[in-house]
């Protein structure tokens, strides 16, 4: 089913997604990685800030190839989910809306998914281009040092995006392949 | 008879090279992508691949990466015997074209210093150098940008040689299914069967750089490039890893000769992209 969203995510808007849904995002979201995680996450152990408040929001797990002149940014396509698995259920629980990223998620996530009425989205990866088109603005608002692993905040239009996880527990990776499986092998 | 290169020669190659595969899908791949387009039975599998088609063409058009995660450069350099390089070194020469081609194509800094410590070495350098002195005159560089996505999900088997062929086969399909969406799939396989632990990951990279649809001189290997490729796209996972039928465009196994006691099994896997160019200097 295709839907139009708004991101930053309402609750309501994110439990009436499921698994399978083919999306649209558009508004506003942040972008973190590896670094930017672990940075957060000492932040939050030494009893800081988070560099943006998190609630409802959505990261978008994504560190871009440098802008050409004119545009807003490089190439933008989706990073490995699972290198955050690792911080994510204490963002999800401290209020996080929605992640965007690429690849299978812990059992850890997923729970926390359900318990916070959040959602998951793929993009798709491998679409850095196309997806650089989709985001048309784009500010660095914290970790500059990082270079291209510094938080940015995107404006994005029309983003298309697949509900991977949803807040039943929905898991499309799990189904979907499920679907398509062979036992004796495939028929290419 | 020797031949003199200067060695600038290098560095202008590695530059353009490592621009042109971030930008331009090399014309194997692209035939392997419309193979799997055609044959691809579910319909978010096929909405992916055009996807993927689209991106393809903003990337050449717009001159935008294809993928932000442009890789570390891994560089193949096969080096005539009779070759005299003049006005610096090799290794030198390639990284400087890695450092000219990164900051010149708008190509994403990916590189950190020290594994441990992470601070990036903000020029993508250094690259990973392969080197091989050849019969001839002739110098030999495949440039072949690495991303990590799909690199993250490689694996090295040591097996017995009593788990044989059967071995092989499930050490392949294990790595491919744990790679699942992770990978950006449709994926190419690169395989490495036999030499020790650290030839064996040399063969399955160097595996990935043959051309995908091409075939193993071995009729037994060919036959198992055949059978693999097959039973990786009955797993089900498909683009995107959404499910699907297009899960592999190539499984590409290189073999040597190993010993008594073993049976090393590489597996280098690499998205849809599987960036890779050579030039003849």
């Amino acid at each position: 089913m295709e839907k139009h969203i708004r991101v930053p995510v309402d609750k309501e808007t994110a439990k009436s997604l499921s698994a399978g849904d083919y999306v649209y995002l558009t508004g506003t979201v942040y972008t973190a990685r590896d670094a930017a995680h672990k940075r957060m996450e000492e932040a939050l152990r030494e009893g800081g800030a988070l560099p943006f408040d998190i609630k409802g929001q959505v990261i978008y797990y994504m560190g871009p190839s440098p802008a050409r002149d004119g545009r807003p940014i490089g190439s933008a396509g989706p990073t490995t989910a699972s290198r955050m698995d690792k911080y994510t259920p204490r963002l999800l629980d401290m209020g996080m809306g929605a992640m965007i990223g690429k690849g299978k998620r812990s059992a850890e996530v997923i729970d926390a998914v359900a318990r916070n009425g959040a959602v998951y989205f793929a993009a798709v990866g491998g679409a850095g281009a196309l997806l650089s088109k989709c985001i048309t603005s784009s500010e660095v608002i914290a970790y500059d040092d990082l270079g291209t692993e510094a938080i940015r905040r995107l404006r994005i239009e029309n983003f298309p995006a697949i509900v991977v996880i949803d807040s039943k527990g929905g898991d499309l990776y799990r189904t979907a392949a499920e679907e398509y499986r062979h036992s004796e092998g495939g028929d290419q | 008879m020797i031949r003199a290169v200067d060695v600038k020669e290098i560095t202008e190659n590695i530059k353009e090279m490592c621009i042109e595969a971030n930008h331009f899908l090399a014309p194997d791949m692209g035939r392997a992508l419309e193979r799997a387009a055609v044959s691809e039975k579910s319909p978010l599998g096929r909405q992916i691949l055009s996807q993927l088609k689209e991106n393809l063409k903003i990337a050449a058009e717009d001159m935008i990466p294809i993928c932000q995660d442009t890789g570390m450069a891994v560089v193949f350099a096969e080096v005539g015997q009779d070759v005299h390089l003049e006005g610096g070194s090799l290794e030198d020469a390639v990284n400087e074209g890695v450092r000219r081609g990164y900051a010149e194509g708008f190509l994403r800094k990916s590189v950190v210093r020290d594994p441990l410590l992470r601070d990036n070495t903000k020029d993508n350098t250094p690259a990973v150098i392969h080197t091989k002195i050849v019969p001839g005159a002739r110098l030999k560089l495949t440039v072949a940008p690495k991303g990590f996505g799909s690199e993250n999900m490689s694996r090295i088997f040591m097996l017995k040689p009593a788990e044989g062929i059967e071995g092989v086969k499930n050490a392949v399909l294990t790595a491919v299914g744990d790679a699942g969406p992770n990978a950006c799939p449709p994926m190419v396989v690169g395989v490495g069967i036999g030499g020790t632990f650290e030839k064996c990951a040399l063969l399955a990279k160097e595996a990935l750089t043959r051309e995908a649809g091409s075939h193993s001189p071995l009729p037994h290997i060919k036959a198992l490039e055949e059978e693999l490729l097959d039973q990786i796209n009955g797993l089900g996972i498909g683009p995107g890893g959404l499910g699907g039928t297009a899960t592999a465009l190539a499984v590409n196994i290189n073999t040597y000769p190993t010993h008594i006691a073993g049976l090393p099994v590489a597996v280098n896997i690499c998205c849809h992209v599987n960036r890779h160019i050579t030039r003849v200097i």
